[in-house]
């Protein structure tokens, strides 16, 4: 009986295979991918990126159900799913913090290609789409963040559109293009709905499967940031150093996966608003075009690249500086393959010059996301006799201190990597 | 011509509203209210059922609370024939919304604002705020309504509750430092006492307050019991996954 039904399904497995490549896919990207065995804490953040993308377009699917894209029904329909949808406030609160955890999730990814040098070549192209990854899940983030069309949504997005009116000659037409009207507005909120259920979701799944047809064509690197496969195994080839993906990272994955959900859920269920954070207060009140909140602050994931913006001084009564460095804050992650000169990938093997001003860029990227949250005299002002700084707010003074070396971290990089002293490279990964 | 006119006074009381708000505006930018700690208790059916009591007599007059449902006072221990004998005077069926009947335009008229829904209004001002809020209407005659509100300075609605309360005013001591500065310190009194004493209005806003944080979220009593249920769960997957990872990672050295 076993037999019979092993036989069948195999018969069904060969006919598959000879119209469609799917034994050799699964060989290709799990049984018979091989990662380096030497993985730790920061690989978990990659499927977890992928769990969270998941997570995020199933439960966007379900809300699309009942939400309604319509400036005088969207805040009641939000309400509507939180109360008279069944489980609604459980989808609805996964969604929104998917979103911020998306981010923490992200960002912990892209520091562990920033510690291991997994930007380096042969995987610049990784990095390359995993920049245009971020760069969609920020527009994202954005667009979807005008759906709820409660106060902070609506201020949100009409300072981050006017931004756009301060580019030089075609500035007040690409804002008023974005908007589809001359101020936020239901033409808004229907295009904005457009962009985050379909246009941006599409280009970033395009995203998602070219950074890993990369990764899978070059490998993964590891935290010695060696390549696993200069030592193969003569007569099978495979690397000595590598490990199947499944199911040797597949269960490993799944632990991560666990303490992942664990505190994904203490969010859902015990905090959802994150202390304002991950809702903000604001926002529980309705869009109100008349009525602009006290202080208008954009998510926390956003928080460092805005406080950028406003630490650019207008030059010529322009804000134009500002939005340049802020949109440049974010793409000069493109670059950092070409910046790095040190002949070790790892931050295990680089020297101290390294290790300081990284320290200084995670500095600098915490405080410039913190200062985002708060309104810029926060910290009060400089007693007026100061020198230079006297009558200025302190906090902003602070972020251009900090928006400097948020800078030099990626400018000076040619020379401090080529500089600094290294450590010899082992020969195979270490346990 | 008269148009013309009926703008330029219109501007000019603006201007004026505007110049005369500017100390009170001073005053707000000057430092946060203290708040007071709002005793909510969302498994306390007897003060959500007062409170619901207190809100659709007092509050739902001129605030609605358009995305909340009679028939979900049934979670906290209300039966569908307690809400439709007791609560039910601004609908007809229980399944509806909470509504009001005043039209917007002449609530504007009258209170300066469209007076807000109240729906989610614990999630946007915090159940403390509320709390200092409902207990901080003081006799103010240089308002048009003869309130205002220590938390919220020249709040165009009146003290509704005042029956219950009574008549707070403002006193303004001057303290003189030993150095000499003169400090100021404001704090209100009970002027005129109301129906209840002012332990009995404590309570008695508490109640509404709780009740507030109830509507806003009517599902969170329901969402951290099942928190537990999910967290427990989560748990025993990861030490079964551990394990599991434990095991099949025995062989690479």
């Amino acid at each position: 009986m076993k037999n019979k039904v092993e036989q069948c399904m195999a018969g069904v497995l060969t006919w598959v295979d000879q119209r469609f490549p799917l034994t050799s896919n699964i060989k290709a990207h799990l049984t018979e991918y091989y990662a380096p065995k030497n993985f730790n804490f920061w690989y978990f953040f990659g499927s977890l990126a992928m769990l969270v993308l998941v997570l995020q377009i199933v439960t966007g699917i379900f809300l699309t159900m009942h939400y309604k894209p319509d400036a005088a029904l969207a805040f009641g329909s939000v309400e509507y799913i939180m109360r008279d949808v069944s489980w609604g406030w459980l989808i609805r609160y996964m969604h929104s913090t998917g979103a911020s955890m998306f981010f923490v999730v992200v960002y912990l990814h892209m520091f562990r290609g920033l510690i291991y040098g997994s930007y380096r070549a042969p995987r610049e192209l990784i990095w390359l789409f995993g920049v245009g990854i971020f760069l969609v899940l920020m527009g994202e983030a954005f667009f979807g963040y005008l759906l709820p069309w409660g106060q902070m949504s609506y201020w949100g997005a009409q300072v981050i559109i006017n931004l756009f009116t301060s580019i030089p000659f075609i500035g007040p037409d690409v804002s008023e293009w974005l908007r589809g009207d001359y101020v936020v507005s239901d033409a808004t909120l229907n295009r904005f709905f457009a962009f985050h259920v379909i246009a941006l979701p599409l280009v970033l799944l395009g995203l998602v499967v070219a950074h890993l047809i990369a990764l899978h064509e070059v490998g993964s690197n590891n935290p010695d940031g060696i390549e696993i496969k200069a030592h193969k195994d003569p007569k099978t080839h495979i690397p000595l150093d590598g490990i199947p993906f499944h199911p040797y990272y597949t269960v490993k994955d799944i632990v991560g996966v666990a303490v992942f959900l664990m505190v994904f859920s203490a969010i859902i269920f015990f905090a959802p608003e994150m202390s304002g954070y991950f809702l903000e207060a604001d926002n529980f009140i309705p869009a109100d075009p008349l009525q602009t909140p006290a202080h208008i602050a954009p998510v926390w994931y956003f928080t460092p690249y805005y406080s950028i913006l406003r630490a650019v001084p207008p030059i010529f009564n322009s804000q134009f500086p500002g939005v340049a460095a802020m949109g440049l804050s974010v793409m000069i992650f493109a670059l950092l393959p070409w910046l790095d000169r040190s002949p070790v990938k790892s931050i295990r093997y680089r020297g101290s010059l390294y290790k300081k001003w990284l320290a200084l860029f995670v500095v600098s990227f915490i405080v410039l996301g913190y200062l985002g949250t708060k309104p810029s005299n926060v910290w009060g002002v400089f007693d007026a006799s100061t020198w230079i700084v006297g009558g200025a707010d302190r906090a902003t003074i602070v972020a251009r201190i900090f928006t400097l070396t948020y800078f030099l971290f990626f400018i000076l990089m040619p020379w401090y990597t080529k500089k600094d002293k290294t450590k010899p490279v082992p020969e195979r990964v270490t346990a | 011509m008269k148009s013309q006119s009926i703008i330029n006074t219109v501007k000019h009381g603006f201007l004026a509203a505007f110049f005369l708000t500017l100390p009170a505006l001073a005053v707000a930018a000057g430092g946060d209210v203290h708040l007071d700690k709002a005793p909510v208790n969302l498994n306390n059916h007897e003060s959500l059922q007062r409170g619901s009591k207190l809100f659709v007599n007092y509050c739902l007059n001129c605030h609605s609370a358009n995305y909340m449902r009679y028939n979900r006072l049934v979670d906290i221990g209300l039966t569908e024939e307690q809400i439709k004998n007791n609560l039910l005077f601004a609908a007809d069926k229980v399944g509806e919304t909470m509504q009001v009947t005043m039209p917007k335009a002449e609530a504007k008229a009258w209170f300066g604002v469209v007076p807000p829904d109240l729906t989610v209004e614990a999630r946007a001002r915090t159940a403390d705020w509320l709390y200092t809020y409902l207990r901080g209407f003081y006799r103010d005659d240089s308002r048009p309504t003869g309130w205002n509100n220590v938390a919220f300075a020249n709040v165009g609605m009146p003290h509704v509750l005042w029956e219950l309360q009574g008549q707070q005013v403002m006193k303004t001591e001057e303290h003189v430092a030993a150095d000499g500065t003169k400090t100021e310190s404001h704090h209100l009194v009970l002027d005129k006492p109301g129906v209840m004493t002012p332990a009995e209005y404590d309570v008695a806003m508490a109640d509404l307050v709780n009740y507030l944080v109830f509507m806003a979220e009517p599902a969170q009593v329901q969402r951290k019991k099942l928190g537990v249920i999910v967290l427990l769960f989560l748990g025993l997957l990861f030490v079964v996954s551990y394990y599991l990872k434990k095991e099949f990672w025995k062989d690479v050295h």
